[in-house]
C-alpha cells in the first residue's frame, strides 16, 4: 500500500503542523499537548466548544475549528482517541468564562477519555457539558452493543451548536441545541474498499473486487452486511431505507441532506448519490432545503459514502445559515 | 516469600517486553474485530512507563510503582484501553497502598481492585467479550488458590492460567461492548484483543515472581 508519508509514527504531528501553517489566519496549533485552537480563543463570555477523536477523519475535527463552529479540536493518533491531557488543555484554552461543551462521537475510547477529561477540567473549576453523538442507524441492537456510533451527523451538530455559541447562547442552551440536532439526524454509510491505517500497513478488512460493505462506521470496521456491488441508485435506496424506517418523517418535512465521501470516492460519484437521494426523499414528500456534499468525515482513503438526513426546524435552519469561517466550511463571512 | 517493590518493577518491565513482543499479534486480533490499534497503543504506553521506573524514589512501595503505571497509561495510550488499563492499575495501587510487601491475600486484593476498576470504567459484564472475561476468572482462581494456602507465585500462576483460558474462551462469544459489538455473530471465532493483552500482562506478573 503506497502512502504519501514519512515515518508512520509522525503522521499526525506532521499533518497538524501543515494544517496550522496553511490556515494560520484561522487557527493555531499546540504541539505538546497536541490540539488545534481558534486564533482568537478564548472568546470572552461565549461558550467554547471542543471536539476530537482519532485522526484519519479529516477535515473532521480540525477543519471545523474557527468562527461559528469549534473552539478547539483534539486529534488523537490515527483511529485512536486522544488521551485526557490534551483534551483538558484544549478545554482550558477555549474557556472564556461561559463554560465549555464537549462534542464526543459515541465510540468507547472517545467516550472514556472525554469523560475522564471532563472530570479533570471540572476539578479545575471549568464548567463542562458533554454531548455524545450517535446518529448511525446501522447499529440495530443498541441495547446489546456499545450503542449507535457517532458519524456524519457529528458535522451538523458541530456547525449548529457552534453557531449557537457564537450568537452568545448560554452553556445549557448550546448543549440543548446540540442534543436536538443529534436527536433529529440519522446516518447510514457504505464502503467500496477498506482503508489502511499507516502504522498497521495492511487493510483493516478485505473486500472482494465485486463486494461492498453496508453499514460501516468511520474506522474501516466492518458493517452490517456484505453484498455484491450494485448500481449507485440501488445502494442509495439501501442506505436511505433504514434511515426512513428508523425515523418517521411526515410528508412536508424540510430536511438537510448531507452526502459525505469517505475519502477515496470522487465528487463525481457523490453527486450521483445526492441526485438520487433527493429523488427518493421527494417521493416521500420530504423536501431538501439545505445540503452538504463532499468529504467532511472520512476514513483515510476508504472509497464509500454516507448519507445523513437532518429534520430541520426554523432555529436549526437559521443556525445552519449563520456565518462560519473554518478551513473546511466557510460562508457568510 | 512475599513480593516487594522489586517484584512490582520487574512485573512492569516484563509486561513492557511481552507487549512489545506480541505487538503485531495484538494488532492482528484487533484488526479482525476492532480497529487494529491495540498492540500499537499498549506498546506506546508501556514503553513510556519504563523511564519513569528509573526515576522512582528509593523508598517506593509496590503501590507507588503501580500508580506510576496507571497515570502513564492514562496519559499515553488513548483509545479505550488507556482509561481501562489505567483505571485497573490505579485501583490496584490503591488496594495495596502503603504496604512494602504483598502476600497472597494482598495479591487477591490487588487483582480484585484492578478488575473492579475495569468494570467501573467500561461498564462491561462477564460474557461481553471484553478484558473482563480474562480478569474475572483470574480473580476467582487467585482467590481460590490463596484460600487453599498457595504461596504468592502459585496465586499469580493460577490467575495467569485462568486469564489465558478466559481469553481463549472469548473466541466463542458475541461482543456486547466496544467496537466488536457492532459485528454481532461475525465476532464469533475471534479472540478479544483486550482479554489477550490482559492475560499477557498477568503472565508477566508470574515471570517477575521467579
Amino acid at each position: 500500500m503506497k502512502k504519501l508519508i514519512n515515518d508512520p509514527k509522525n503522521v499526525v504531528q506532521e499533518s497538524v503542523a501543515g494544517f496550522a501553517a496553511a490556515h494560520s489566519d484561522i487557527v493555531t496549533a499546540s504541539t505538546d499537548p497536541l490540539f488545534i485552537v481558534r486564533s482568537d480563543a478564548p472568546v470572552a463570555g461565549k461558550v467554547g466548544i471542543v471536539s476530537g477523536g482519532g485522526s484519519g477523519h479529516e477535515p473532521l475535527h480540525g477543519g471545523f475549528v474557527g468562527h461559528g463552529m469549534l473552539g478547539a479540536a483534539v486529534p488523537g493518533p490515527v483511529f485512536t482517541s486522544p488521551t485526557p491531557d490534551p483534551i483538558v488543555a484544549a478545554t482550558k484554552a477555549v474557556d472564556g468564562g461561559a463554560g465549555v461543551l464537549h462534542i464526543v462521537k459515541n465510540y468507547t475510547g472517545d467516550v472514556l477519555n472525554f469523560e475522564t477529561a471532563a472530570d479533570l477540567a471540572a476539578a479545575d473549576g471549568i464548567e463542562v457539558r458533554s454531548v455524545v453523538t450517535n446518529d448511525d442507524v446501522a447499529v440495530q441492537d443498541s441495547l446489546y452493543t456499545a450503542g449507535r456510533r457517532g458519524v456524519g451527523g457529528t458535522v451538523l451538530v458541530e456547525k449548529i451548536a457552534g453557531a449557537a455559541a457564537e450568537r452568545g447562547d448560554a452553556l445549557d442552551e448550546v448543549a440543548a441545541i446540540a442534543e436536538r440536532v443529534n436527536a433529529n439526524v440519522r446516518t447510514m454509510g457504505v464502503a467500496l474498499t477498506p482503508c489502511v491505517v499507516p502504522h498497521a500497513g495492511e487493510p483493516s478488512f478485505t473486500l472482494g473486487d465485486d463486494e461492498i460493505e453496508i453499514g460501516i462506521g468511520i474506522h474501516g470496521e466492518p458493517g452490517r452486511e456484505r453484498i455484491a456491488l450494485e448500481p449507485a441508485d440501488a445502494i442509495v435506496d439501501r442506505l436511505l431505507a433504514p434511515i426512513l424506517d428508523d425515523f418517521p418523517f411526515e410528508s412536508g418535512q424540510s430536511v438537510l441532506l448531507f452526502v459525505n465521501g469517505m475519502g477515496g470516492t470522487p465528487l463525481v460519484e457523490l453527486y450521483i448519490v445526492y441526485r438520487h437521494a433527493v429523488e427518493v426523499l421527494a417521493q416521500r414528500g420530504i423536501t431538501v432545503v439545505r445540503n452538504l456534499v463532499g468529504n467532511y468525515i472520512t476514513a483515510l482513503e476508504m472509497q464509500g459514502a454516507s448519507i445523513s438526513v437532518l429534520k430541520l426546524d426554523d432555529e436549526m435552519t437559521e443556525l445552519w445559515d449563520a456565518p462560519v469561517q473554518t478551513a473546511a466550511l466557510r460562508w457568510g463571512r | 516469600m512475599t513480593l516487594g517493590t522489586d517484584w512490582a518493577v520487574a512485573w512492569v518491565r516484563r509486561a513492557a517486553e511481552v507487549i512489545a513482543e506480541h505487538r503485531v499479534e495484538l494488532i492482528t486480533l484487533d484488526r479482525e474485530i476492532g480497529d487494529g490499534d491495540h498492540g500499537e497503543n499498549l506498546d506506546r504506553g508501556f514503553t513510556a512507563v519504563l523511564p519513569k521506573l528509573d526515576a522512582l524514589p528509593g523508598d517506593s512501595t509496590p503501590g507507588d510503582v503501580l500508580k506510576v503505571v496507571a497515570t502513564t497509561l492514562i496519559s499515553t495510550v488513548g483509545g479505550a484501553s488507556g482509561p481501562l488499563f489505567g483505571t485497573a492499575y490505579l485501583k490496584a495501587s490503591g488496594a495495596i497502598a502503603g504496604r512494602a510487601e504483598i502476600d497472597a491475600t494482598g495479591l487477591v486484593e490487588l487483582l480484585t481492585a484492578a478488575r473492579d476498576g475495569v468494570v467501573l470504567r467500561g461498564k462491561a459484564e462477564a460474557g461481553d467479550k471484553t478484558m473482563i472475561d480474562a480478569w474475572t476468572p483470574a480473580v476467582d482462581a487467585a482467590a481460590a488458590a490463596a484460600e487453599s494456602g498457595s504461596d504468592e507465585r502459585e496465586v499469580l500462576e493460577a490467575a495467569a492460567a485462568a486469564a489465558e483460558a478466559g481469553a481463549v474462551a472469548t473466541e466463542s462469544l458475541v461482543a456486547h461492548k466496544g467496537r466488536a459489538s457492532y459485528l454481532g455473530e461475525r465476532a464469533v471465532g475471534h479472540r478479544d484483543p483486550g482479554a489477550q493483552s490482559s492475560a499477557l500482562i498477568l503472565r508477566a506478573a508470574v515471570e517477575a515472581a521467579r
